[in-house]
């Protein structure tokens, strides 16, 4: 009885990594992925994106007709079994348009949103771990960007580079990580202090280890969030420019320049405004709503209530 | 407090000064100048128009003399509601309160300073309804929503601020027109005379950040109203209106406040968007047109004139923040 317990022989040999299994039974993740799943309004949200996604790629396949060929005889008709969504004030068919500017919505979305994420977890990341100087310079010129009109930046940046859809991407990017930065810098400062990080540090745990493992997951909750709802922000600015005339360039269509050229003819011809109007907004709906349940999913205390 | 207020204002300085270089320098870089219309001037008359503009000097003298001559000289504020001209109304001459002067146009024979003195109050008395209609439409809604969570009035209020965030003002303000001014005639589409003209853009403007505002009320109440000191007020028999009026409100509106800061500079400034769809004489048109027009003072004019009008605005908020929130003190 006394004796204490001989190791068992011819035990197998337990990997580190069986550990790591075991921690992901219960992780954070598959976690998040269950209370999201029970939010009705953000499985509606992404159901909606994919929806839309498919019907903007594989649309413009299954139509008759291109976004940009003109049948004046078909001259601003509303709905019909021919052209469902009727067509525009050159008698181009709406639907096709709808697909094709929604192609762009999708694109700027990622693409911005891309750059956008890249500057701004770099920017706040290098910022947040480095502190002392560096970081107040680095915050300092965060503020100074803040105090500028974005849109008049935008505007500039695109009256600059001539209106190139991939320079509009580039710009949009440009001045949409402010946010971020800040968000990551607070991260990555708060956690650097935080008790497990510590620990991990008097268990002899590797540097790179600590990044991997224990300080990247972490800062990748708010990160995910703030990148489904800057998704929305960019979508609604490359909108915004088009409405103005520097986003997209005719014939090619943006949901932006729909909105533009239907709000001028909207009198007679409310399908030119309504429809173009209908997809943003549902989109933009369905990313907030997904957006809201990924925060709610992934941060439970910062829950609405 | 005054020590606090002093010295934000003076590290504000250098940050609108560092913003009106880039500023300047960056819009000189755009291609074109603004004496290259569809028929542009002969050579010799383009040098002169550059030399009388000081377009020909460097760069860098450029931007420095164009810093010296916006930078405040004098301070006397009430100067700007003085009427010197007699036209019925102030004058907002930034020249005459500050001694800044903000330069020539190119396009216009008004000034900058003039420019901006024409229509900011148009942007300010559209961005104050507008920011009326926020408060008054948003706080009611958020404090509903906060008292009944879950409830169909939350669902409600909810949605139909969600529908406030997600379809942009230039799709809400054509359907708005549409609706109001052109089908029932109750409004008209756009001009700047009385208030029928008004009330739609304020509305389409009031109502994008009414969504926000009662987002963001119903948050704070809600964290607010679950704390001790709202039971504490509840025992002693305080009336659920006090409760909510009197102890809740003030900590429930902080996120707002907070909010409000860049919020209200932006809608005061005026959105592009609405001054365009309204025919709004406002500054917001200025922004856009004078980008295109490479009109260099006007452009570096409305950013400086925003971006300073942004850091009064968050510093106002500061200082209302710490007036809720006793637990924050002035640094």
């Amino acid at each position: 009885m006394n004796t204490p317990a001989a190791p068992i022989p011819n035990a197998p040999f337990v990997p580190d990594t069986a550990f790591e299994e075991a921690e992901q039974g219960t992780s954070l993740w598959k976690d998040a992925w269950a209370r999201l799943r029970k939010n009705k309004m953000a499985v509606f949200g992404a159901g909606t994106l994919v929806f839309m996604a498919l019907f903007c790629l594989i649309g413009p396949f299954i139509s008759p007709y291109t976004y940009d060929a003109q049948d004046l005889n078909q001259y601003a008709k509303p709905p019909s079994a021919q052209h469902w969504f009727g067509t525009d004030k050159l008698g181009r068919d709406q639907l096709t348009r709808i697909m094709y500017g929604g192609r762009i919505s999708l694109a700027v979305g990622i693409c911005a949103t891309m750059v956008s994420l890249t500057i701004g977890v770099l920017w706040g990341a290098v910022a947040g771990y480095a502190g002392g100087k560096l970081d107040t310079v680095m915050m300092r010129i965060v503020d100074i960007l803040y105090a500028l009109p974005f849109t008049i930046f935008v505007i500039l940046l695109m009256v600059f580079f001539g209106r190139n859809i991939i320079l509009l991407f580039a710009a949009i990017g440009a001045v949409e990580w402010l946010t971020m930065a800040r968000i990551v810098r607070g991260q990555v400062q708060s956690l650097r202090k935080m008790e497990f990080i510590e620990a991990a540090i008097a268990l002899g745990l590797s540097r790179r280890r600590i990044i991997l493992r224990h300080m990247i997951p972490n800062v990748l909750g708010p990160v995910m969030v703030y990148t489904t709802l800057t998704i929305p922000a960019v979508m609604l600015l490359e909108a915004f420019l088009s409405f103005l005339g520097l986003g997209v360039q005719p014939p090619m269509s943006s949901w932006g320049s729909m909105i533009k050229d239907g709000a001028e003819v909207m009198e007679g011809f409310w399908w030119m405004l309504i429809l173009p109007g209908l997809f943003l907004s549902l989109t933009l709906f369905s990313l907030n709503f997904l957006g809201d349940g990924l925060r709610d999913a992934l941060d439970p205390k910062a829950s609405k209530d | 407090m005054l020590r606090f207020i002093t010295f934000r204002l003076l590290q504000a300085i250098p940050v609108v000064f560092i913003v009106a270089a880039a500023t300047f320098i960056m819009c000189r870089q755009i291609p074109g100048g603004p004496f290259d219309s569809e028929k542009p001037p002969p050579p010799e008359i383009k040098r002169q128009l550059e030399s009388f503009y000081g377009l020909n000097k460097p760069l860098g003298q450029q931007t420095l003399d164009y810093l010296w001559s916006i930078c405040p000289k004098k301070f006397m504020p009430h100067r700007l509601f003085l009427d010197a001209n007699n036209d019925g109304r102030a004058d907002f001459d930034l020249k005459a309160a500050f001694g800044s002067d903000f330069g020539p146009s190119f396009k216009s024979v008004r000034s900058v300073n003039e420019t901006i003195a024409d229509s900011f109050p148009v942007s300010f008395q559209l961005g104050a309804m507008a920011l009326a209609i926020a408060l008054l439409l948003g706080i009611p809604a958020g404090v509903a929503a906060a008292l009944r969570p879950n409830s169909w009035v939350d669902y409600f209020a909810s949605g139909i601020s969600m529908l406030g965030v997600c379809v942009p003002t230039f799709v809400m303000g054509p359907i708005l027109v549409l609706v109001f001014a052109l089908n029932l005639r109750w409004f008209n589409a756009s001009g700047w005379f009385d208030f029928k003209d008004q009330l739609l853009p304020s509305l389409t403007l009031g109502i994008a950040y009414a969504a926000y505002v009662a987002r963001l009320t119903r948050g704070g109440m809600l964290e607010v109203l679950n704390q001790d000191f709202i039971r504490t007020a509840r025992s002693k028999g305080a009336s659920e209106g006090r409760v909510i009026l009197k102890h809740a409100l003030r900590g429930g509106l902080l996120p707002v406040i907070s909010f409000l800061g860049p919020a209200a500079a932006g809608i005061i400034t005026g959105s592009f968007v609405i001054e365009t769809i309204f025919q709004v004489p406002g500054l917001g048109r200025h922004f856009v047109t004078s980008a295109f027009n490479r009109d260099y003072f006007l452009i570096t004019g409305t950013v400086v004139f925003y971006a300073a009008l942004v850091v009064l605005f968050n510093l106002a908020v500061d200082v209302v923040q710490v007036w809720l929130n006793p637990k924050l003190k002035f640094e």
